[in-house]
């Protein structure tokens, strides 16, 4: 990047710029102090995120900035699409510019900024990490380096019509795929399942369908790509973890539709009684439960953890992390500023405010939380299954790959086996090319 | 090929018809959805079961600052609209009354300008606005909108001049006008249907602006009105916010269709000079 | 936003050129004038779309940066590569550009196709319309006024699996999924916002065809089909084929609608401006540059091609036009004569 800025201030006719800039490589107000980063400078910073549907950032800033009137943190608010985000922290970080002091930072981000250094270091000692789930905090590291620290979290979890469930006479929510396929056959000779899909996830062209392709894979026992990023797709665990999902389309265990499903889409077929079961996020569980009458099946589901295919099965891990911008001033101001915006008592709070996966153990077992969000206890197994998506630094492109291949294995225009031959020589080129 | 006039009539009040729905159809759903309640937000009756303003409430809620938003939007596109319309009027002139060397290469240099894709130019601009220190400034959305602005304007302009006579600037200036007095006198007055034409193709453009706008911002209080939109969000990061998003699409549009209603006559009347030269 | 915005431009080159008569001689300070009067608009175009462009084609020659695997960081410096991401195109890695390459080329042909027919028949209803017709001409420009990002999500709102475009025709079609219909539904937006753009600049051709000429072709026992083919369509053709250009021009760079409407990385939808942006956006701008000088020539040899073989008259060139000859004697000769 640096070299880019330096060319086009040059082909501007600024070379001295140029040099000026190189001289400054280093992430500003980082000094390097015996190889450990210190972070130095006091004063204003921003808070970069997607806009917060629970409306509760703007009352967390408020109390920082009541305690802290010298250090005043803006909210700087990005649109609402993902790819956007990405786009716009990108750009902030090309240009070298402190406009973004503190990004909220989706999990599968982190490889990709730390390893184009976009993203300092962190300090781990200053922060409460053992207090957290450690596959969360797992999401936070690259190299075994601390880049991004864990602030929300996300796991998938299976959502199920206890109503039905009970009327089969089926007591326990299934554990592995083929009891899912089992109580969905007893489920659907009930007079009231008529015209009911067993299952669906997210499965549109998008990156919830690496979610539930890596979810599929981990929890046959494969693993998509291991620590060192290496991929690992054409392996008899993953082919049938991706030949459940094939099949089951095939089958009509998951109904045609789901192919256009994002995760509103799963959750609309669900609460109108389309389906006896989801695989959705946490955030879905306040809105099938309202007693508004929007939903027809507030009361008459529970969750469990995701099934897979000898025993339970493994979640994707969502959510966002806090990360330090490299080209930030104000750096001290930043590392106090996310010690206090990760802490358990804001994770309280905004859990009190709106559903969503907080990353320390101790509010899983909070009765409190849990008469809120009865959740609670099966996401916490959900999270400690969890395997991390791919930590790869070019993250854009994997997924990429993956929806493209898993895309075309779920619609039948390829053979499982052939997109995930295709799938591991698109991302070991990948892995290797560059 | 005879018909009866009564037919041609019904034929023809037909085809209006068809041209009206074509057009109004898929705005009037935008509309329609828009007064619909979040909750039966996917109901696809042909008019709200329940009239609902919660999503002009939610758009126009002041955390949002939509309001403002459209205020920014105004003054980019008014501004660079204005500050086009100016440049690309010299321009046009030269182009269409003036003998000079290079005129093609000038004109097919103008034409080119408009060929390369926008989204290749924003990160080279978005650099040289960070030297400036133009990140949040209006300049720095003012000044890239000129790349489609000014091209279109000044090959707009470029033919109403080109079709007024010759005879009557010659004449202006035979009585002793200079021709920046010929110009301003008789040229401007002739081709004001033309500049009218080129000042409101020239702000729709710019008003319909996103890409360049949302990267040279970073601040709610500078976003333009499509920026804003993009902000929107549901109940939940995954939920689509489409009300809102209908609402703001109408009220980003009902300004554009109130002008172009008010002066749509003269919008026609400025394109038909145009083309009957 | 960025691919529409040039509709109007067509009618104001769809002029034939003058006929030829003496202009008044250049005096010696007319080269200043103009000069003075064009630097200006050259000035500002230089920085904000040549000065990007050189950046563009030098970024070209650059490859990506590689991962150091000691450090597990990217590399400073970027590697020259020549043009080499030129040659990519042809190697294995081309198959997406080439698939983005006939996206944008059967989107351009069928978009403009068919905003060209039905602006036509637009026109000419609209022609012959008397009553209502500020009503019609304001609808006809409330598509074209709606901004393309909400007309976009508009689309995606319609074409939703649940939407009004499958409760009205009793299908069940996934639009947004790849497939055919992703196309169909991103030529059905971008046509019914341009197709009445056609047609108001067609319109304004129509308007000047005096009435004489179709009750002469009447007396000689022409019906209404003919009249179309013979005269209507011979005397609009030359602002038709320069709004068909330029038209051309902008679907050929068509970005936020398949974008917004359908997303990015869909193989049945992704143009070349969207692989562009897509490559950019993960960091690799050198092809991403590489992409958009291809489409860049790309473009400006359609122009060229469209400019030689049908004779639009882009520059305004003075001369004997060669789209002279079907134009009939019009008021403005009479004034001039």
């Amino acid at each position: 990047m640096k070299s880019r800025t330096i060319r086009a201030l040059q082909s501007g006719g600024a070379a001295f710029v140029g040099l000026a800039a190189l001289a400054a490589c280093g992430p500003a107000g980082a000094a390097k102090a015996g190889g450990r980063p210190t972070f130095e400078g006091r004063g204003p910073i921003t808070y970069v995120a997607g806009k917060d549907a629970s409306g509760s950032v703007q009352e967390m800033l408020d109390r920082w900035n009541e305690r802290h009137p010298s250090e005043k943190v803006t909210f700087v608010q990005l649109p609402t699409d993902p790819d956007a985000q990405r786009q716009q922290m990108i750009q902030n970080a090309q240009t070298k510019s402190d406009a973004y002091t503190v990004l909220a930072l989706d999990a599968v981000w982190t490889s990709e900024f730390a390893a184009h250094r976009w993203i300092d270091r962190l300090p781990e000692d200053r922060y409460p990490l053992s207090q957290m789930l450690k596959p969360i905090v797992e999401t936070g590291k690259y190299r075994g380096g601390l880049y991004a620290l864990p602030f929300s979290s996300d796991g998938g979890m299976l959502y199920y019509r206890t109503d039905l469930l009970k009327k089969a006479r089926i007591g326990q929510p299934p554990a592995t795929w083929a009891e899912m396929k089992a109580d969905c056959a007893k489920v659907k000779k009930l007079p009231e399942a008529r015209g009911m899909s067993c299952y669906a996830g997210q499965f549109q062209k998008y990156e919830g369908l690496t979610v539930n392709f890596a979810e599929a894979v981990n929890s046959a026992g494969g693993v998509v790509t291991d620590a060192k990023g290496t991929p690992h797709v054409e392996t008899p665990q993953a082919k049938r973890g991706l030949d459940f999902l094939v099949n089951s389309f095939k089958d009509g265990t998951i109904p045609k539709d789901a192919v256009t499903y994002q995760e509103e889409d799963g959750r609309r077929a669900f609460q109108t009684g389309k389906l006896i079961f989801l695989r959705n996020w946490p955030y879905a569980y306040p809105l099938m439960a309202k007693k508004d009458g929007s939903s027809k099946v507030a009361d008459r589901f529970r969750t469990a953890p995701l099934p897979g295919l000898d025993g339970p099965g493994a979640s994707s891990l969502g959510g966002h992390n806090l990360a330090l911008s490299a080209s930030a001033e104000n750096k001290a101001t930043a590392i106090d500023f996310m010690k206090f915006l990760s802490s358990q008592e804001i994770q309280r709070f905004t859990l009190s405010r709106a559903p969503g996966a907080p990353t320390y153990e101790a509010l899983y077992k909070d009765p409190k939380l849990i008469k809120q969000y009865p959740y609670l206890p099966t996401l916490k197994q959900s999270i400690l299954h969890a395997v991390p998506r791919p930590r790869v630094f070019q993250y854009g492109d994997v997924t990429a790959a993956i929806q493209q291949q898993v895309y075309a294995a779920i619609t039948g225009s390829t053979s499982s086996a052939q997109a995930l031959k295709d799938l591991q020589q698109t991302l070991r080129q990948q892995s290797a090319g560059e | 090929m005879t018909l009866s006039p009564k037919l041609r009539k019904w034929l023809l009040y037909a085809g209006v018809a068809a041209v009206v729905a074509y057009c109004l159809a898929p705005f009037y759903w935008m509309l329609v959805s828009s007064l619909r309640r979040t909750s039966d937000i996917f109901a696809n009756s042909p008019f709200p079961t329940r009239l609902s303003f919660e999503n002009y409430l939610a758009v126009l809620d002041p955390s949002e600052s939509f309001t403002r938003a459209l205020l920014n939007s105004l003054v980019v596109a008014g501004t660079t609209t204005v500050v086009a319309l100016v440049l690309a009027t010299f321009t046009a002139y030269a182009m269409a009354r003036l003998e000079f060397r290079l005129k093609r290469l000038v004109l097919t240099l103008i034409i080119a300008t408009s060929m390369f894709p926008v989204v290749s130019l924003v990160v080279p601009l978005l650099k040289m606005f960070v030297d400036f220190g133009w990140i949040n400034s209006y300049q720095a959305m003012i000044v890239p909108s000129m790349s489609f602005t000014l091209p279109l304007a000044v090959w707009n302009l470029t033919a109403f001049f080109r079709q007024m006579p010759d005879e009557l600037e010659h004449a202006a200036m035979v009585d002793g006008c200079t021709r920046g007095q010929a110009f301003r006198k008789i040229i401007i007055p002739l081709a004001a249907p033309g500049m009218f034409t080129t000042a409101i193709i020239t702000f729709i453009a710019a008003w319909n602006e996103f890409l360049i706008a949302l990267s040279m911002t970073n601040k709610p209080e500078m976003q333009t009105a499509p920026v804003a939109i993009s902000t929107f969000s549901g109940a939940s990061q995954f939920e689509t916010p489409f009300g809102s998003q209908m609402a703001a699409g109408v009220l980003v549009t009902v300004p554009l269709v109130i002008m172009v209603l008010l002066f749509q006559r003269r919008i026609v009347a400025g394109l038909t000079a145009g083309a009957a030269k | 936003m960025v691919t529409t915005q040039n509709q109007a431009a067509p009618r104001a080159l769809a002029l034939p050129a003058k006929p030829p008569r003496r202009r008044p001689r250049a005096t010696s300070g007319t080269g200043r004038l103009a000069a003075l009067l064009v630097s200006p608009t050259l000035l500002v175009l230089v920085v904000v779309v040549l000065y990007p462009t050189l950046v563009a084609l030098k970024d070209s020659l650059y490859g990506t940066p590689g991962l150091n695997p000691k450090t597990g960081f990217v590399n400073d410096t970027d590697p020259f590569v020549g043009l080499q991401n030129y040659g990519a195109i042809f190697g294995a890695a081309g198959a997406r550009f080439w698939n983005a390459f006939w996206n944008t080329t059967f989107l351009t042909v069928t978009t403009v196709a068919l905003e060209t027919v039905i602006g036509i028949a637009m026109a000419l209803i609209m022609h012959r319309a008397f009553q209502g017709r500020a009503l019609v001409r304001a609808s006809i420009l409330v598509p074209w006024a709606i901004p393309t990002a909400v007309s976009g999500l508009l689309w995606r709102w319609i074409f939703n699996s649940n939407g009004v475009a499958n409760a009205l025709t009793g299908q069940h079609i996934l639009w947004t999924t790849e497939g055919f219909h992703a196309k169909l539904a991103v030529i059905i937006a971008d046509v019914w916002k341009t197709a009445p753009f056609i047609g108001l600049l067609v319109l304004a051709g129509l308007q000047v065809i005096s009435k004489e000429v179709y009750e002469a072709a009447r007396i000689d026992g022409a019906g209404a089909l003919r009249q179309f083919w013979n005269i209507t369509l011979p005397l609009v053709k030359p602002a038709l084929l320069v709004a068909v250009l330029f038209r051309t021009l902008d679907a050929l760079r068509m970005f936020d609608l398949p974008y917004i409407l359908i997303g990015a990385k869909k193989t049945s939808v992704e143009t070349l401006s969207m692989l562009a942006q897509d490559q950019a956006a993960n960091v690799r701008f050198g092809p991403a540059a590489a992409y958009a000088v291809i489409l860049f020539v790309y473009v400006f040899l359609i122009a060229l091609a469209f400019v030689r073989l049908l004779g639009a008259d882009v520059l305004g060139d003075d001369g004997p036009a060669r789209t002279r000859r079907w134009w009939l004697p019009r008021r403005r000769t009479e004034v001039a004569a």
